[in-house]
């Protein structure tokens, strides 16, 4: 499976984070694991750590995002990396340069890694197979298709509060179709043996074939919602509306928002989650939002510790990787 | 193959105790409060033994060093052994750094580094239940449990279940082994 999995050096190291399908139980544990000593970082009066020092990490950014860029530009920092933010939304591939070619140059100023947000599917796999050996990709969301770190920091929060995962029955609500958060989260919740998957939504919203990624399907939230665990929110996004997919924001908060009534129809333990920012009144009632059931501020935190882990996994074998090729190529 | 049974092992721990002992009551005219800290995990096995003795204000500090080790370009993020724990501040305080075996002094450099970025203690004291050959590094234990002189491939193991020690040669050390056991007199 590794041997053909790009995110894989011939070694069987993880080298590219890229998405959380295909990779197994073992792995996954192995990042939260990481992630969770992590977490002490912040005890201490000086919170970086010299893991990284000397590295040069590049945030390329295709799409507008400044939350997950912060987290990536703060967990890189964390790790005495130096960062470069470069903003390709307003820069040279306006100007006709080539994604290649802008990767060359990236690659010429002596970059370890690439952290790529773009709005097509496949993109962090597509710059992965085009970069230099020695780098590192790593996913910060592409189009429809995955945002691997998000699923990760999901996954995180919810052993934070629940432990075990074997038990749990774990609710999505809203735009599962376009959603790249609820398909990592849905590939990262049935590698970690999550008892039920429950994703509900407009049919409009529900992607065909979708119980072949393991999941139930439900159309009404009521009932959805019943002896749930863990209840994770999607943001809608405004060209919904514009696409007629839903019928009005109004309609959807009265038919699927998180309310504080329908909250009580889950255990009284389940925690409510989302990837922000939350549209108030459309997916989730502020006081839910607000709730002490809600873990919304607790996984923006979580989503450092899991980067660094992420970030200090994928380069920690840079330097072997190199002098095996020295020593293949002497 | 050498053992080092619990009743011997205890014996060192017990000369440690009393060293620590009497460093803690005669610190002549540094009245600093004393907390200790062990280095995950095989110094935080020693220190326990030894914090349960001496009747410290403050609970067993845990360092994880992984994140400050200088081999990680090299071989990548260690074991997880779980987060340093510092349950108290390190300014101004007298730390009695713990840890099991003490060879090339980078681990020690490395928890140094750590204690560093917590605050600024006023004084360190580093104790070791085994020095054994091999320095690196200009860093000295200030107690010692025992001193044992070993060839580079010998390779010495704390079992916490009953503190005893066994130093072995093994045939053929496979690299993952050796990361795993976490104490590679690193």
């Amino acid at each position: 499976m590794k041997h053909n999995d790009p995110q894989f050096n011939r070694f069987g190291n993880l080298h590219h984070f890229l998405t959380l399908d295909g990779l197994d139980k073992q792995t996954l544990t192995g990042i939260l694991d990481a992630a969770e000593n992590f977490t002490s970082v912040n005890d201490k009066s000086i919170k970086n750590v010299p893991l990284l020092r000397g590295k040069t990490v590049a945030n390329l950014f295709f799409e507008n995002s400044t939350r997950t860029r912060t987290a990536f530009e703060l967990a890189a920092k964390r790790l005495s990396a130096d960062i470069l933010n470069i903003d390709l939304v307003s820069s040279s591939t306006k100007k006709g340069e080539s994604l290649l070619d802008t990767l060359r140059v990236l690659e010429s100023l002596q970059c370890d890694m690439f952290i790529v947000r773009h709005s097509d599917s496949g993109a962090a796999h597509f710059i992965a197979e085009h970069v230099a050996s020695t780098i590192n990709v790593v996913n910060g969301g592409d189009g429809q298709h995955s945002h691997p770190t998000q699923g990760m920091l999901d996954m995180f929060t919810i052993r934070r509060h629940k432990g075990d995962f074997e038990n749990l029955r774990v609710v999505i609500i809203g735009d599962i179709k376009h959603s790249r958060v609820a398909r990592s989260d849905i590939s990262a919740l049935r590698t970690l043996g999550v008892a039920e998957i429950r994703v509900v939504a407009p049919n409009t919203l529900i992607p065909e074939y979708v119980e072949e990624l393991g999941v139930k399907v439900y159309s009404k939230l009521e009932i959805a919602l019943k002896d749930a665990d863990v209840i994770m929110g999607l943001r809608l996004q405004n060209e919904r509306m514009n696409s007629a997919t839903v019928p009005s924001m109004g309609e959807f908060f009265r038919t699927y928002g998180l309310t504080e009534d329908r909250l009580k129809l889950a255990k009284s333990d389940a925690i409510v989650m989302h990837p922000g920012p939350t549209n108030r009144g459309v997916e989730i009632a502020a006081n839910v939002a607000d709730g002490k059931q809600a873990v919304i501020l607790e996984q923006v935190n979580y989503g450092i510790a899991v980067r660094m882990a992420v970030l200090s996994i994928t380069m920690g074998h840079g330097e072997a990787v190199r002098e095996a090729e020295m020593a293949v190529s002497s | 193959m050498t053992r080092y049974n619990t009743e011997q092992v205890g014996s060192w721990l017990q000369d440690m105790q009393q060293s620590l002992q009497h460093l803690i009551t005669d610190t002549s005219g540094d009245d600093s409060p004393v907390a200790m800290i062990g280095i995950k995990t095989g110094g935080v096995d020693v220190g326990k033994h030894l914090h349960k003795s001496l009747d410290l204000h403050e609970p067993l500090g845990e360092l994880n060093i992984s994140f400050y080790r200088d081999d990680f370009s090299t071989v990548g993020l260690h074991p997880v052994v779980g987060p340093s724990q510092v349950p108290f501040s390190i300014d101004g305080r007298h730390i009695i750094l713990v840890d099991d075996v003490l060879s090339t002094g980078r681990t020690v450099r490395a928890a140094m580094n750590e204690i560093f970025d917590y605050g600024r203690p006023s004084r360190i004291t580093l104790a070791v239940l085994i020095q054994r050959t091999g320095h690196e590094l200009p860093i000295r234990a200030d107690i010692i449990g025992q001193a044992i002189d070993l060839s580079d491939n010998m390779h010495v193991s704390l079992d916490p279940s009953d503190m005893s020690i066994t130093v072995s040669e093994p045939n053929r050390r496979e690299p993952d082994r050796r990361e795993a056991t976490g104490e590679q007199g690193l």
